[in-house]
Formats: C-alpha cells, sequence, structure tokens
C-alpha cells in the first residue's frame, strides 16, 4: 500500500478544503476576535487582551467558576458514560445472533436510539422518567423511591446517564460488532481445537480483532459526550441549579442567552483547544497502531523465507536454535 | 461464559431497554390529553388520532418536516459531492501537508456544535442565507463533510489499485474513470456516507435552530411550541417525536446490510 506522490491530488481535495474552511476557518476567526474585546452593546467593542482568558482560568471569579464546574461535572459524566457504555457495548456485539433474519432485526433495533433526533430523545426521556406520567418515574415511585429527576441532583444525574446508556451503547455495540465480523471463522475452530475457554477465545481472538474499533468508538463516545448539549438541555435544562449544566450548555447561555460575545467566544477557544488536544492524542494513537499492525504484517511472512540463512557459515545459525 | 440462551437474554433484555421509553412515546401519542394527565394506562384506552391529524392540517406543523428534510437532502448531496474526490486523493496518493489536512478534518468533525453556533449565525446572517434551508446545509457541512471523507477513504481503499491502472491504460479519461468505474465499485459506501450524513444533519438542533426563525425552521425546534399557557400539549409533542423517529427508521431499513460496517467507517 505505498501511496504514489502526487501533488495534483490537492485538486482533488480542494473542494472539501474549501466547504470546510469556509464553515470552520471564517467562523473561528470571527471567534478569535471577539475573545480579546469586551462589548456595551450597540456593537461598540473595546479591546479587552488576554482579560476574559485569565479571568476564565480563575475559579474565583464568575466566570471561571462557571466553566471549572461545568468542565468538572463534564468530565465526571464523559468518564462514566464510557465506563458503562464500553463495556456494555462488548457485551451486547457479543450477543448478536450468529445468523438468520434476527440479525438484520437487532441491527434495525440497535440503530434507531441513534436516528431520533436529539431534542426528540431528550422529549422521550423527559416524559419516560415524570413521576405522573412517566413510565419508569411512575414505577420507580411505586415502589417506593423518592424518584424526581426535576428537584433532586442525583435523580437528574441518573436520569441523564441512563438516557445517554441509552442513546449511544448502540454505537459501541454496531462498532465492536463490525470487528466482529471480521474475524475469519478458522481463528475460532483452531481455538475450539486447542480447547480454549471462552473467556481465552475472547481475550485472544476477538479483543485484539476489535482493537482498532474500539478506539474509534472511545473517541467517538468521548467527543459526543463531551460536548453534550441538546439531550441534558432539553430533560434537565441544566438543572436543579447547576448541577447537570455541561460546558456546551454554559457556552450556549452566556453566548445566546446573555450575549456576552467577549466570555463566550474565550470559553469556545479554550473548549476547542481541549477538544483539539485529545482528538489528536486519539490521532496519534489510532495512526500508530495502523502502522505498527502493517509492520508486524510485513514482518510475518518475511520470517519464513529465509534459504539465505543455510548459505552463511554454521555460527550464524547458532543463535537462531537458541531461540528455536 | 455466554451460552447461546444466555447470549439471547441478554440481547432481549438491551432491546426491551431499548425499545421501551419509544414504546412509551408512540403509546402517549395515541393517547387523548385527558388519559395521559388523569390515569396511567400501559396502551391507550380511548385511541385517538387528533394529535397525527393536527400535525398533518396545521401547515405551520408540516412544513416543519419538509423544512427539516430540505436541509438535510441538501447537506447529503454537497457533503458526497464534495467528499467523493477527496476520499479518492486521499486513499490514493501522497501530497503535501496530507495528512495534516486529514487531522484538520478530523477534528472539525470533534468541534462542539455550540462554538460555532453564535459565529455561524452572524456569517450566515452577513451573506443573506440565514432562515434558508442552505445556511442549514452548510452549517452541517462542517461536521458531516470530515465523516463521508472519512467512510469513503476507507471503502476506496478497498478497491485493488490494479483496477485505476487498467482503467488509464484502456484510455479512461480521470473523470470518465471516475464516474464510470469507481462509483459504482464503492456504491455500497456511497450508500453508507450518506446514510450517516442523513443521520447527523437529521439528528442534529442546535445549529439548525440559530440559523433560522420563520422559513426555514426545523419541526425539532416547532415542537418547543407545544408548551403553552395552559400547561404542556403532551400528546402533541409525542406525536411529533413520534413522527421524527419514522424517517431515520426507514433510511436504516435500507442499509440495514451495510449499517455494521459502516458504523466502523469502512474501516475494519
Amino acid at each position: 500500500m505505498d501511496k504514489t506522490v502526487n501533488q495534483k491530488a490537492w485538486f482533488l481535495v480542494l473542494p472539501v478544503f474549501l466547504v470546510v474552511a469556509f464553515s470552520a476557518v471564517l467562523p473561528l476567526m470571527t471567534v478569535v476576535n471577539y475573545s480579546m474585546q469586551d462589548t456595551f452593546g450597540n456593537n461598540q467593542f473595546f479591546w479587552n487582551g488576554v482579560g476574559w482568558f485569565k479571568e476564565l482560568l480563575d475559579p474565583s471569579t464568575d466566570l471561571g467558576g462557571r466553566f471549572l464546574a461545568s468542565l468538572g461535572r463534564n468530565l465526571f459524566f464523559s468518564l462514566v458514560i464510557l465506563a458503562i457504555e464500553v463495556p456494555l457495548g462488548i457485551v451486547v456485539a457479543l450477543s448478536m445472533p450468529r445468523e438468520g433474519w434476527t440479525v438484520a432485526a437487532c441491527l434495525v433495533i440497535l440503530a434507531l436510539p441513534l436516528l431520533i433526533p436529539w431534542n426528540v430523545v431528550g422529549t422521550i426521556w423527559q416524559i419516560f422518567g415524570r413521576p405522573d406520567i412517566g413510565l419508569l418515574g411512575y414505577v420507580l415511585n411505586a415502589m417506593g423511591f423518592d424518584y424526581n429527576y426535576v428537584s433532586n441532583d442525583v435523580d437528574a444525574w441518573v436520569t441523564v446517564i441512563v438516557m445517554d446508556v441509552w442513546h449511544w451503547t448502540s454505537l459501541v455495540a454496531l462498532l465492536c460488532y463490525a470487528g466482529l465480523k471480521s474475524i475469519p471463522e478458522a481463528y475460532y475452530q483452531a481455538a475450539q481445537i486447542d480447547g480454549a475457554s471462552r473467556w481465552a477465545v475472547f481475550k485472544a481472538i476477538q479483543l485484539p480483532k476489535m482493537n482498532r474499533v474500539l478506539l474509534i468508538a472511545v473517541l467517538l463516545r468521548f467527543m459526543d459526550s463531551f460536548m453534550i448539549y441538546t439531550e441534558p438541555f432539553v430533560v434537565t435544562g441544566g438543572g436543579p441549579g447547576n448541577s447537570t449544566t455541561f460546558v456546551s450548555v454554559e457556552l450556549v447561555k452566556i453566548a445566546l442567552g446573555q450575549f456576552d460575545l467577549g466570555k463566550a467566544a474565550a470559553l469556545s477557544l479554550v473548549y476547542n483547544l481541549i477538544i483539539l488536544i485529545v482528538c489528536w492524542i486519539f490521532y496519534t494513537v489510532m495512526t500508530n497502531a495502523g502502522v505498527e499492525r502493517k509492520v508486524q504484517a510485513e514482518s510475518e511472512p518475511a520470517v519464513e523465507p529465509k534459504p539465505s540463512a543455510a548459505l552463511k557459515p554454521v555460527p550464524a545459525l547458532k543463535p537462531r536454535e537458541g531461540v528455536a | 461464559m455466554h451460552s447461546v440462551p444466555g447470549r439471547r437474554l441478554i440481547m432481549g433484555l438491551f432491546l426491551i431497554f431499548l425499545l421501551l421509553p419509544i414504546y412509551w412515546l408512540v403509546n402517549m401519542s395515541f393517547k387523548t390529553n385527558s388519559e395521559i394527565v388523569s390515569t396511567m394506562t400501559l396502551w391507550p384506552h380511548t385511541p385517538t388520532l387528533q394529535h397525527y391529524k393536527r400535525i398533518f392540517t396545521d401547515e405551520s406543523w408540516y412544513s416543519g418536516y419538509i423544512n427539516s428534510l430540505e436541509y438535510v437532502v441538501l447537506n447529503t448531496i454537497i457533503s458526497i459531492a464534495v467528499a467523493l474526490p477527496a476520499a479518492y486523493a486521499f486513499s490514493r496518493y501522497r501530497f503535501l501537508g496530507d495528512k495534516h489536512l486529514f487531522f484538520w478534518l478530523l477534528s472539525n468533525r470533534m468541534a462542539p456544535a455550540a462554538v460555532y453556533a453564535l459565529p455561524f449565525f452572524n456569517l450566515y446572517s452577513a451573506i443573506g442565507l440565514f432562515d434558508t434551508p442552505w445556511a442549514v446545509a452548510l452549517a452541517h457541512c462542517i461536521f458531516n463533510v470530515p465523516l463521508a471523507v472519512w467512510i469513503l477513504e476507507g471503502f476506496v481503499s478497498g478497491v485493488p489499485r490494479e483496477i485505476d491502472e487498467t482503467a488509464f491504460l484502456d484510455g479512461y479519461s480521470f473523470p470518465r474513470f471516475f464516474i464510470k468505474i469507481l462509483v459504482p465499485l464503492i456504491a455500497s459506501g456511497i450508500g453508507v456516507a450518506a446514510f450517516f450524513c442523513f443521520m447527523f444533519s437529521w439528528v442534529e438542533l442546535l445549529l439548525a435552530r440559530t440559523l433560522t426563525s420563520v422559513h426555514a425552521k426545523p419541526i425539532a425546534a416547532i415542537m418547543t411550541r407545544t408548551v403553552s399557557a395552559a400547561g404542556m400539549d403532551w400528546g402533541l409533542l409525542a406525536a411529533a417525536g413520534v413522527l421524527t423517529i419514522i424517517p431515520g427508521a426507514l433510511v436504516i431499513w435500507f442499509v440495514r446490510n451495510y449499517i455494521a460496517r459502516g458504523f466502523a467507517l469502512g474501516r475494519v
């Protein structure tokens, strides 16, 4: 898979470059511009330098306190849903039926939550969890739990997390399923002959094959949960109090609610920078994993044909015998 | 560890977990509002179609669906059209800055929509596209184009390079090779990419809501109107919700055989 060097390929990439640059670079310039200024309305702007950034990273100010608190909540949220969704997704993928019409049926039902508009996901859970008209809330309260996501912090958190698990575990499951499908049947047969346990099969065959897709799954899930906005906004509105106010919710409050452009822009840039760094780490890990695999694949057949070794003097063969 | 009945049990429980909230929404959409508020019933005792009727007869309601579909389709077409040549270039050639460009695209897929809401509002107001489907379609390109490039690159890489070489030896020009040979070969990949563009454009609300006011308002934004002085119109809200699930369900049905590979972005 050696690619040929061809600078004309830029012409093929140009449309993408222009479209994305139009939507990404121009708005980002506006953000950078705003982040350095203060406004008192009437489109009058004043130079504020790095003032907003200083305030943003200082927890003692109002802006900084809100930002860091929401960032903390958001990181906690992302970690919790990753800890639930990744193992659950793997288990669900392993539980997929092997053949027959049930495969298609399971795939369609699994994919269903992914295609529901995010605010409708919020609406579904808002209705489902209400103690008066929702099945979940009603049953929980009938069982004696005092469950109310509108007034209780913990209940609100549980609702938002269960909602996210409901919404996105399928993505992890489908990715893992795709990884599992690529394992040749011969691997399983070999494992059976060796008398490998179910756990050994999982650890030695299935997990390594899912590595790459799992990485994509973790990346997508981390990113999307880190910028989650619509679903918690619809269900809890960021409340009760500020307990489910994540970074995006806070940002939209400042930008479109209070029209505090400078603060919002500074927050945006820091937010974007965090995303960019995490994204870069994942990308590096992912490409490295790809390279390693390629090197492995290339070196494996290279070991086999070594007729030249036979031509070499005997001492050179010694270490090879030792390895064998 | 997992016997066959155990596997079935896990799968069954998970599917019930997925379907129960959806069932509840469907259930509510067929109930009258008085039934919803007064009693807890597992299925509609006095089934009614009044909420659906209202949505299909009131223009301010059904136009929302048309608006949404309009920008989703526009976005899908634009995304696929620009992503196809780029996917080919990334798959076959090495060129100045290719890796950086690919990462930059990827990072845009990950950029939080909330960051772009306000600048997009300014940008599209300035060029006079505000409140048109074009604004939303172009705005959604920021995450759909990189995604389409990513998926299609995986599929193009699955096509043996010898096919290109043979075609060029046979005297095919590049555009002709592209349309006559490459596109049919990766048709399923294009289907998957289109599915994903459709999906992410369909489910996104923050940008769609920010960039529209009256004429191009998406259905998801119109749904918030059900809060009125007389309280929540739960039945109507549920019916509108059910109708937003249907296009997605239809699209899944068409791509069900490719869905798993598609979710792995064509690179398993």
